[in-house]
This record gives structure tokens, sequence and C-alpha cells, in this order.
């Protein structure tokens, strides 16, 4: 080899001639950088993140409709001297008074109120009788209605508070789902076409393998941590502009925490994804080695949505690293767990994750080379 | 000066390299040549250092190869290896910042390489919609990209047309004559004869033979000697010390005992009649290949 120095722009004399080698940070950064990119201007990838903030953005704006609904305005009606006082004491109405049923009439049919109240023209056993303009409300009429008392011996979850928690968890359970899901393929297929295109064998003579695996799960969590931000924005935005403040108040610390728990939790399933792509040479086989983990990732889901009212089954679920940061989030929704338990469960789930990505590493380091077929894991562990 | 010495490598029970060893010089294109399966890619692997030998050791002018040299190196995998997706000159200036260059500079190489090789148009196309021999050549560009001290080409002709061939014979010649030892294997001999200045003949496992192309040739050079004469040559028979192999007319083909037998052939030839040519029969690649694997 020629000793003589030369420019790094000139090809010869060239030993250690090049610029120097990026570092380890450099190197991570430019693979992320390469997912971040080739992701964006993939158009399934945003085609199903524009459906998911629709669908979440549906769901906010449906729940605020059912809670106005539910929220009965004050109804304006006549009342002709102190005709079925009894009847209306104590509910929220606002109230006309008159001097006679025809001022009541005209009250109504000019629609200013919405029904008057006048001492009854037949033998009713009420008194009183209603009157409406074109149709009589059902609603109002319930509403005047004197009812016996109720009283429940074995009181269970009143059904709007149960029908809340369930779209609650439902929603976290969505979210965390379909961004694990989606984000988790994307790595093991970006792993899997490196492998199948052999590109990780020029990419293995630049760059460490680590830096490779590290890159990728980096540029994948920060799509995924974009869009769980998103999707948390856009709750607190159409929670505040829909009126809901009750709702986004009791959410706001449950969704800190799903945000938190989510970035652990990804970047373990990430691991294991990229671990499962490295598993297999082509894009056929992946279903082979992911699909374990997505059910993995499909049983705090459905766990959810079956168990959400089981007080056990819940706290389980929030300790279990897979299930964390659906199952807590829950919890603290609900107001079940004590303040310890969330930063309890996070060390739990941080510990694993770091067990997950030394193994995950391990077997991507030890199968990327190995083509053919699905290479077994305790070999890849092994070697 | 790139030396394998004494490279073993086994897969389980089987042994695919059994004592390797070679030298590939600076400024001098050396073709690796072998058959299916014989090793040549498993011994790439290892000088690119993505596969770890069982023994034996890699130097680059005497001192052990270190991941940092081997960043050095340009590499072209067996199995094209690119991005399907990604668009030609996006993903050479990638691999290019991947060995540390500034985008600027990695652009700047990108579209010199891709000019030179013929791909400038298609700079902006992604690989996958390129012809295979277009994304040949783009896999030669992703090894030179970042302006390699070493190269290591695996089968870099293969499914090239003979104007492309032409082309990237012209760019990696011109690489090594700029002072970087170049290994490349190949299955078309007549394009490794054409193109290498060293050879290294591997068969199962073990090095067969290697050298300069030219000492080989001599060495396995045999006793075998054209003569194409106006007169008819069936006076070779009855000479002593000679036996003809194939003979028609004026030409013949004949083995001679010792050089001493062959110029006694000519100057009887030269009596009979004009002698067109008398050549010592040179063996090709091809010949010197089959011989030394068997």
């Amino acid at each position: 080899m020629s000793t003589t120095t030369q420019t790094p722009t000139q090809p010869a004399g060239r030993r250690r001639s090049g610029p120097a080698s990026p570092s380890l940070v450099q190197s991570i950064g430019l693979v992320a950088e390469r997912e971040v990119k080739m992701r964006l201007r993939s158009k399934t990838f945003l085609i199903s993140t524009g459906i998911l903030l629709l669908v979440i953005l549906a769901g906010i704006v449906v729940g605020g409709f059912l809670a106005k609904n539910t929220a009965s305005e004050t109804t304006k009606i006549a009342v002709v001297g102190s005709a079925g006082s009894s009847l209306i004491e104590g509910k929220a109405f606002d109230i006309t008074e008159v001097a006679n049923i025809a001022a009541a009439e005209e009250l109504v049919k000019s629609g200013e109120v919405e029904a008057a109240i006048a001492p009854a023209t037949d033998d009713n056993p009420t008194g009183v009788q209603v009157l409406f303009d074109t149709e009589a409300s059902n609603t109002l009429i319930m509403q005047l209605s004197a009812q016996p008392q109720v009283t429940v011996l074995t009181p269970g979850d009143s059904g709007s508070a149960g029908f809340l928690l369930y779209i609650v968890s439902l929603g976290f359970g969505l979210v965390f789902f379909v961004s694990a899901t989606t984000f988790g393929a994307s790595i093991a297929q970006s792993v899997v076409e490196e492998k199948q295109t052999r590109v990780v064998e020029i990419l293995m003579s630049a760059i460490p393998v680590k830096a490779l695996l590290a890159g990728k799960v980096l540029g994948n969590s920060i799509l995924a941590f974009a869009q769980i931000l998103a999707i948390a924005a856009l709750s607190v935005i159409g929670l505040t502009v829909t009126g809901q403040t009750d709702l986004l108040a009791g959410l706001g610390t449950p969704v800190v925490w799903f945000v938190i728990f989510f970035v652990l939790g990804f970047i373990l399933l990430a691991a294991l994804f990229a671990a499962a792509g490295s598993l297999v040479s082509r894009q056929e086989d992946i279903g082979s080695t992911t699909t374990p983990i997505t059910m993995l990732i499909m049983i705090p889901y459905f766990a959810v949505i079956f168990f959400n009212d089981n007080p056990l089954v819940m706290t389980i679920m929030s300790y279990v690293p897979f299930s964390a940061a659906v199952g807590m989030p829950v919890r603290l929704f609900v107001g079940s767990a004590q303040w310890w338990e969330p930063i309890l469960s996070l060390l739990v789930l941080a510990a694993t994750a770091a067990f997950v990505i030394w193994i995950g590493s391990r077997i991507y380091e030890n199968s990327l080379l190995k083509m053919g077929g699905r290479v077994k894991i305790s070999e890849a562990l092994k070697a | 000066m790139l030396e394998l010495s004494h490279i073993d490598k086994s897969y389980g029970d089987r042994k695919v390299l059994d004592d390797v060893s070679f030298q590939v010089a600076p400024g001098r294109m050396t073709g690796f040549v072998g058959g299916n399966g014989a090793g040549k890619t498993t011994t790439m692997r290892i000088l690119l250092g993505v596969l770890a030998a069982n023994t034996g050791t890699v130097t680059l002018d005497g001192t052990p190869l270190t991941p940092e040299d081997r960043r050095r190196f340009g590499y072209m995998p067996e199995e094209r290896g690119l991005y399907p997706k990604m668009r030609v000159e996006e993903q050479l200036v990638y691999l290019a910042r991947l060995h540390g260059f500034t985008t600027h500079a990695a652009k700047h190489n990108a579209g010199e390489l891709l000019e030179r090789l013929g791909l400038g148009e298609r700079r902006n196309d992604a690989l996958e919609s390129l012809s295979l021999g277009n994304q040949q050549r783009a896999q030669i560009a992703a090894a030179l990209v970042h302006d390699p001290d070493v190269l290591v080409l695996d089968e870099p002709f293969s499914g090239l047309d003979p104007m492309a061939v032409d082309v990237v014979v012209g760019v990696l010649s011109e690489f090594a004559a700029s002072g970087a030892p170049v290994l490349f294997s190949s299955h078309q001999l007549d394009i490794v004869e054409r193109l290498c200045d060293d050879l290294v003949i591997i068969a199962a496992g073990t090095i067969r033979a290697s050298g300069s192309r030219d000492a080989l040739r001599e060495a396995h050079a045999g006793n075998r000697y054209e003569l194409l004469t106006s007169a008819d040559t069936g006076w070779l028979r009855e000479r002593a010390g000679i036996s003809v192999v194939d003979f028609d007319g004026g030409y013949a083909l004949f083995d001679a005992d010792d050089a001493a037998a062959a110029q006694a052939v000519l100057r009887e030839a030269l009596t009979h009649g004009d002698v067109a040519s008398f050549s010592p029969l040179r063996p090709t690649l091809a010949q010197i290949f089959k011989e030394v694997i068997q």
C-alpha cells in the first residue's frame, strides 16, 4: 500500500484517507432518520394514521353528543295559578306564571314555552292538565309524573358510569393495540426487508449491528410517540371543544401516565418485533414469528373489553408489563390505584424492557446473516 | 497489502474453509475463482468481518484488521443488497453518510458515480423500478460511494450485458490503478482472464492456486505447440519426440518432449514451406481452472 498522503476525494493511497466513521450516536441517528423518512413517505402509514385520528375524534364527538342528551336542559313551562305545584316542585323547570288558561294557551302556541300546566277540566286524579302545541312530549309527561320510591337492595355500577368506563378502557386499549401493532409490524418488516435484500451485509460492514437495531427502534418509536402525542392532544382539544371538561379532568392524569407507559412498553415491543423479524428471511414468513407478539398485545386489548369492571383482573393487568400501559391508566381513571402503584408498575416495566432489549438484540445480532429457513430461537440465543 | 492467513471456517461438522491463505496486492485486480460452494462468499464475508473465522487472521499492511479498517472497505455482497423502494441516489447518499461523509460530500460522490456508471438519469427512480442490469450498476456504485481503501466484490459482473461489463471494468481498473487492492469473484472466467492481474483459485474450501495471472499461465503452460504452414504437415508424425494431437493439412497441434524438439520442428517446417504461425499454446484460465480443481 502506498504511503503517500492523498486528499480524501482522490481514490488513491487510501488507507484511513476517508472521513472518520460516525460515532455510535450519529450512526443510530442516521438509521433512525431513514426509518422516519421512509415511513412518512409511505401512503399506507399516512392513511392509517389519519383513520386512527378520525376514529378517536368521532369517539369524542359522539361521547359529547351523548353527554349533552343525558344532561336535561331546563324546559320552559307556563303554570296557571298554583296548578300541579306538587308535580313541579324540586324539578328543573323554567316557570312562567300566568293568570288563566287563555294566557297559557297563547304562550304555548307562540312557542315561548313548551307546555303549560293548568287545572284539569275533567275529573283527572292529578287535578291538572298539560297543554301542548302540536304534539305531546312524553319526556315532559314523564318528568311531571309522580314516581314511587325506588330502593335497589344490591346496587351495581350505575349504567352510564359503566358505559363511560367501557369507552375509556376501550380507547386506551384501542390506541395501544393499533399503535403497537402498526409500528411493531413495520419494524419487523423493515428488519426482514434488509435481511431479504441483503442490504444488511453492507450496513453491517459500515456500522455496528447495535447501532442498526437501536436506530430502527428509535426511528419507529419516535413515529409511534408522535402518533400517541397527536392522539393525546386531539383528545384534550376535542374534549375541551365539546365541553366535556369533567371527563377531561378525570382523564388528564391517566393520559399522561398512558403516554409514559406507552413509551417504555413500546420500546420493549419494538425490540421483540425486531428480534422476531430477524429470525426469518422472507416477508412471507414474518407472520410465523410476529404472531406470538401480536397475541401479547391483543391480550390487554381484549382484557379491558371484557374485564374493565373486574378490579382483580385490572390490578393484575396494571402490573403485567405487556398490559400495564392499558391497565394502569384505566385504574387511575377509576381511581382504584394508589399514588405509588403506577411508579412501581413502571419500574417493573422498565426492568422487563431492559431485559427484553438485551435478549432481543442478541437474537437480532445472531440471526441477521442466517438465511434460508426460520432461525430457531435457541440457536439465535446461543451463537 | 491485504493478506489472509490460515483461515478455517466450519459450520457444525462441515468444514467450508480449510487453511485458506492468499494475498491481495495494492493496485492490482485479484480475481477470485471457484465453483459453486467452493467457499468464495464465505471467504469474502470473513474478509469483511460480516462473518467470523474459526481460526486464522486477516491483516492489512501487516496489522490485523480492525472494525475501523473494515469500514473503509467497499463491499458488494453475493446477493444484491439495496433498499428496493428507496431512490437510487438517496440510498447511495445514505450509505456514504453511514461511512461518515457529510451530506454534501455524499451527494457529490453519488452523483459522480451514477454519471460514470450511466445511471445519471435514473438517480431519482426507486431501485426496484430499474432493470436488473441497472440495479447491478447501482450496487457497484454502492460499493464505491464512500471512496473505500479496499474493494471486495462478490460476482460484480453477473447479469451485466457486455457494454455494462466494459463500463464496470473501466471503473474498477481505474480504482485499482489508483493504488487500492481489489478482490472480485466471478465464475465468468473469460472476464477474469481479461481483467485480473492476480488470480486465486479455490475449490472445496482450499486454495488450489494463487499468484499473478501470467505466472500461473506460465506454470501451467504445457509442451503443446501450434503450427500453421503453407505445406502439408504430415511429416510431423514421423518425428521422434513429437506426438501429434490434431492435424489438418497445413495445421498441426502437437506435444513436444522438450523445447529443443519443438524448435527443431519449426526449423524443419521452414524447409517444407512458409510458416504462418508457430506458438507454444498458453492454457486459458478455464483450462488451468479445470486442471487445478481436480
